[in-house]
């Protein structure tokens, strides 16, 4: 690997320095860190450890990355077995387990307080606390927005909408049919495959006047009201012929092709909306509910020291930490990767809070709320089953709802042992 | 002297133990040295199959009886994981899928294949050709396939079957996107791209029969159906075994097919087309409950250990 070969080259040139100043009071320390491989992380972190060797002339940093695809596996494999690396990128929805089987060490309170990231980092990065203790922060995080294009809305002549009731509306003028009936173009895109169902939980139920989950995300709350609106809401989109699930089989797919006016997704996906030709698209903040309730859904990959760094590389260890979790480092990682600033200062700049692409995903980030999921995959099934059995076997929205709850229940008081 | 021809046979003696190796080979008859080799080279494969296959199944089984979340230790909890399972109604979903593909896939794939291979037996004109074109969709990946398949079978206005039903002004048909379509939909593609194989297998059987029983049967008279079922398939068991037991345990392990066509909704609409390693895949690499896909993975071993001796029994000893 081409890294590989420039940080030992790096550590050569280091180690000589070392040699030359003999006697020098530091020693050298080489620490490890993994992420999956994604080229603009990798690059970005590759800027960060540079700079950060530069500040720290006797630290070596050695990055190591795997395909997005087994990265959990090989993580949950190496880690346990000592092989891992001093410093670790997590998904926020992992921490739990890693925490579980001490494979993490909590950040020292004096550099990481809880009073410093409560009142510096947007709010839900206070998910990674523990018994007063910080496991891991992020350099950056994500939210949802939602897409449009341009030239799809001008030529139905539609405002870019910002309530519900206005992208219905919206959507229902952007929609277009073939003779018999068949949609060849939807107004908004739908699939609880994709991002609907944080859109599910934490926007349309709080919008709708619920609390998706009670205790800390131990208990389902949406088998009532607010959640059976919610469900009517989306629903009715595809009722009143606005959307279809599975039209182009994904959501991202139909947009790209210029068959969709709306889309709501993450901000991971502005790379590749930047790589399609000809798709001229916006994207605004996601529309606000009936009564003006704004949310979001925010995810993020954590950096976290494993415990296999002990003694100078965990000193080490926690400078890069400082360091990954600085202004400067998530200015570099929104620039390079696209990816938002975790700390409010940042995020929250003139420059960045109006940014015409990252703006309405920053702005979502003051009201955004993380869902701490026990298996993501599975409680997502369980809302993709959810709508199913109404669509596809005629169930009532109620009963399904009621299964639904029931279900997630299970799945929770399963890994929590209750 | 007794100890005189000791000290005679000193010499010799401290040459011999380096010899004696040789010795005791050269003492060896030839097929004494042939086993001995023989053992020496199978001892490689023995050895790879012990580290490799026996282990893990092994290591798997005991892994059954466990909790295991890939990070933290391994506790026992006796047959908990074989209780949740058979009373997961998603099991018994995921079990009536999986002999649904086995079932409706093996007798379909053994039928067809068999008829082209019967006529294909018979054509002279471009013979080559057309068998090399049966064949090529076993040697396609099955990802690239199964994605290929998957968009033929969209909606509006991207499906190529849906267009075309739509052209001619016939209502769109859900093939992926419902629960009693999707299993077959899924289905065709794999029974097609396991023709090809099947298709080579029973003209090898097909030339394998000796034409004096033909020629026997013109002389006598008797009808082509009489040749076909007095002759030629009979005499076809041991391919027909071959085939059986082999697109039987495909279609029990089928698994890259529905995975790539249902990606977003892995086995689904609603579990519809969920195979029994689809199931175990999820269990162990979404949820992390190593000891409940290893329950799994037991009991579809079972499953293909009673399946296979079945058909061995019934079509092979009449």
């Amino acid at each position: 690997m081409k890294m590989n070969i420039r940080t030992a080259l790096a550590a050569l040139a280091t180690s000589a320095a070392a040699l030359g100043a003999s006697g020098a009071a530091a020693q050298e320390v080489t620490i490890e860190y993994w992420q999956y491989f994604f080229e603009a992380r990798v690059n970005a972190m590759d800027q960060l450890i540079e700079n950060f060797e530069a500040a720290n002339p006797n630290i070596n940093v050695e990055m190591t990355h795997f395909p997005y695809a087994d990265y959990r596996t090989r993580t949950a494999v190496a880690v346990p077995a000592g092989e891992g690396p001093d410093i670790v990128q997590l998904f926020y929805g992992w921490l739990n387990d890693y925490i579980d089987a001490e494979l993490i060490q909590p950040l020292p309170a004096d550099r990481f307080s809880p009073e410093m990231v409560e009142s510096e980092f947007f709010p839900m990065v206070q998910a990674m606390e523990r018994d007063g203790q910080y496991f891991a922060l992020p350099t950056a995080v994500r939210s949802l927005a939602l897409f449009y294009n341009q030239r799809l809305l001008d030529a139905a002549g539609v405002e870019v909408p910002t309530t519900l009731d206005e992208l219905v509306a919206a959507a229902a003028a952007t929609t277009e049919r073939d003779g018999a009936g068949n949609i060849t173009q939807v107004g908004l895109t739908t699939g609880m495959t994709a991002q609907d169902h944080h859109w599910f939980r934490e926007v349309l139920i709080r919008q709708m006047g619920g609390e998706p989950y009670t205790d800390g995300y131990r208990n389902v709350n949406y088998d009532n009201e607010a959640g059976r609106a919610a469900l009517d809401f989306y629903l009715g989109l595809e009722e009143q012929g606005v959307t279809q699930s599975g039209f182009m089989d994904e959501p991202q797919a139909a947009f790209r092709g210029n068959r969709a006016a709306f889309h709501i997704d993450g901000s991971f996906r502005i790379g590749a909306l930047n790589d399609s030709r000809g798709l001229d698209w916006g994207v605004t903040e996601l529309p606000a509910g009936p009564d003006g309730t704004r949310s979001n859904y925010s995810s993020y990959w954590v950096n976290a020291i494993t415990s296999s760094a002990e003694g100078a590389e965990y000193d080490a260890a926690v400078l890069f930490m400082e360091y990954l979790t600085s202004p400067e480092a998530m200015q570099i990682w929104l620039d390079v990767v696209g990816e938002l600033p975790a700390r409010a200062e940042v995020g929250m700049t003139e420059e960045n809070a109006n940014d015409e692409v990252f703006g309405p995903f920053i702005r979502g980030l003051e009201y955004a709320n993380t869902t701490i999921f026990a298996d993501e995959s599975a409680q997502r099934q369980v809302l993709v089953d959810m709508i199913e059995r109404v669509q596809l076997q005629d169930m009532d929205p109620g009963e399904s709802l009621s299964i639904a709850a029931e279900a997630e229940q299970a799945i929770l008081d399963d890994y929590y042992g209750e | 002297m007794a100890s005189n021809p000791s000290i005679h046979d000193t010499t010799p003696q401290a040459t011999q133990p380096p010899v004696a190796q040789g010795g005791f080979y050269s003492r060896l008859s030839i097929n004494q040295k042939r086993t001995l080799w023989a053992w020496a080279f199978l001892a490689v494969p023995i050895l790879f199959y012990v580290v490799i296959r026996f282990y893990p199944t092994g290591n798997a089984m005991v892994l059954s009886f466990q909790e295991w979340n890939l990070l933290g230790d391994r506790t026992w909890n006796g047959v908990d994981n074989y209780i949740t399972l058979f009373s997961d109604p998603v099991f018994w979903q995921v079990f009536r899928n999986t002999f649904a593909y086995l079932l409706i896939g093996t007798p379909v794939s053994l039928v067809i294949s068999f008829i082209i291979a019967y006529h294909l037996d018979q054509v002279r004109f471009m013979h080559g050709t057309i068998r090399a074109l049966y064949f090529v969709p076993f040697m396609t990946s099955a990802v690239a396939m199964a994605w290929v398949w998957r968009w033929f079978y969209q909606d509006v206005p991207i499906g190529l079957f849906n267009n075309m039903l739509a052209s001619v002004g016939i209502a769109q048909i859900d093939f992926l996107d419902s629960t009693t379509n999707a299993l077959p939909s899924i289905l065709a593609p794999a029974i097609w791209a396991g023709l090809g194989f099947q298709i080579i297998i029973f003209m090898a059987g097909l030339r394998a029969i000796p034409r004096t029983f033909y020629e026997a049967a013109k002389i006598d008279g008797v009808s082509t159906w009489t040749v076909l079922w007095e002759i030629t398939l009979p005499l076809l068991r041991p391919t027909i075994v071959f085939i059986v037991v082999l697109s039987s345990i495909g279609f029990l392990r089928i698994f890259d097919h529905v995975f790539n066509m249902t990606t977003a909704n892995p086995g689904g609409p609603l579990n519809s087309t969920k195979p029994l390693v689809l199931m175990i895949y999820q269990t162990a690499f979404d949820s992390f409950d190593m000891g409940y896909a290893a329950a799994q993975t037991v009991v579809l071993f079972v499953i293909l250990l009673i399946v296979s001796l079945i058909q061995l029994r019934i079509l092979k000893d009449r």
